[in-house]
């Protein structure tokens, strides 16, 4: 199985700790909270492990039928991309039922203060 | 019995009016709320005046939200029913002492009222919106072993127990048919339909306007396929 030139692996992991260092930054300034950020820091992770343990990647290249290690790379970031775009839709909806709750909880506050002050 | 009319409404100023006065006409014992669902126009305004209480949501969270508000004002206030109908004149304020008797003489926990049983089949409806009808019937036969003539009707009339079930976390936001009896059978509730009389729209915008029919057949569909397999499902009342 081809091996990673060395050029595709210092890309690969120039990239993947610059993700991870980005994330960090960001909760760091308190941009990004800390329950939000750990799929990130575990994409970006996944990413260096993988490409630092190589026999890792070959035995996972094998199990999966890809046809290069890059491809199995390319198809964990895809896989972790879904992962994070599905755990975001799973926090618009617990906001979206937050707000819900909140809008009616001031429509029936409101209500009865404007007739107690009728 | 302490009763409760709840209407939501949306940019119904020009049409409520006349249901509120129908309402009072019909049963002026009951108290009646309109939930005024982030409105344009002076809905609110038109409701206060007509005697009605008014809660106003901050924006337009879409039916349910609107009539769920309602149920956790039931709740808080102590009623004994609520009755649920259409702010647009779509379902006739004369048949809701029918619904109240239903809840009062406790033969049903839910009262729906269907304009395709006994005299209500003067109500017409295009082929699609029968078609649709049908199916979700056929559904909520196949899964609750109840044959509901109506499953689209928003008339309806729940006891406290229900109330405070549907005032929890799970009630629809959108559209609340067929999943909502489902789960209501499911949940132990006893639910009885009652011949009411229904019009089409006096004008104004139908909630179901546009691609939103599309949206709903999924969206009914997905809930009433899930709603079986659903915590609340298994929830018993009063619980």
């Amino acid at each position: 199985m081809a091996e990673l030139t060395p050029h595709q692996t210092v890309f690969a992991l120039v990239t993947s700790l610059l993700a991870f260092l980005f994330v960090l930054e960001l909760v760091r300034r308190r941009r990004l909270r800390e329950e939000y950020s750990w799929l990130w820091l575990l994409t970006a992770g996944a990413m260096v492990l993988l490409v630092m343990w190589y026999r890792l990647l070959i035995l996972i290249t094998r199990i999966v039928g890809a046809v290069t290690p890059l491809n199995t790379l390319l198809l964990c970031a895809v896989l972790f991309l879904f992962a994070i775009a599905v755990h975001y839709s799973m926090i618009i909806s617990r906001l979206a039922s937050q707000v819900k709750n909140l809008a009616q909880e001031l429509a029936l506050l409101s209500a009865r203060l404007e007739e107690r002050q009728r | 019995m302490k009763a409760l009319v709840l209407l939501p409404a949306f940019n119904e100023a020009a049409r409520i009016g006349r249901v509120l006065g129908g309402i009072r006409a019909a049963a002026p014992e009951a108290t009646v709320l309109v939930v005024d669902d982030g409105s344009a126009d002076d809905t609110a305004g038109v409701a206060r005046a007509a005697g009605a209480r008014v809660v106003r949501l901050p924006f337009n969270l879409g039916a349910g939200v609107a009539a769920q508000t309602g149920y956790k004002f039931a709740v808080r206030e102590g009623y004994d029913c609520v009755v649920h109908l259409d702010s647009d004149g779509q379902h006739e304020p004369a048949d809701i002492p029918a619904l109240l008797a239903v809840i009062a003489r406790r033969e049903a926990d839910v009262a729906i009222g269907s304009r395709f049983l006994g005299g209500g089949a003067d109500y017409r409806a295009g082929a699609l919106r029968r078609t649709g009808m049908g199916v979700f019937g056929l559904l909520a036969w196949l899964l609750t072993g109840v044959r509901f003539s109506d499953v689209t009707s928003g008339f309806r009339a729940f006891g406290s127990d229900v109330v405070r079930f549907v005032a929890t976390e799970w009630y629809p936001t959108d559209y609340a048919d067929a999943d909502v009896l489902i789960t209501l059978r499911r949940a132990g509730f006893r639910l009885k339909e009652v011949p009411v009389r229904m019009y089409p729209r006096a004008g104004g915008r139908s909630m179901h306007a546009g691609l939103r029919p599309i949206y709903y057949v999924f969206k009914m569909l997905l809930s009433v396929a899930l709603a079986p397999l659903r915590r609340e499902a298994f929830e018993r009342k009063g619980s």
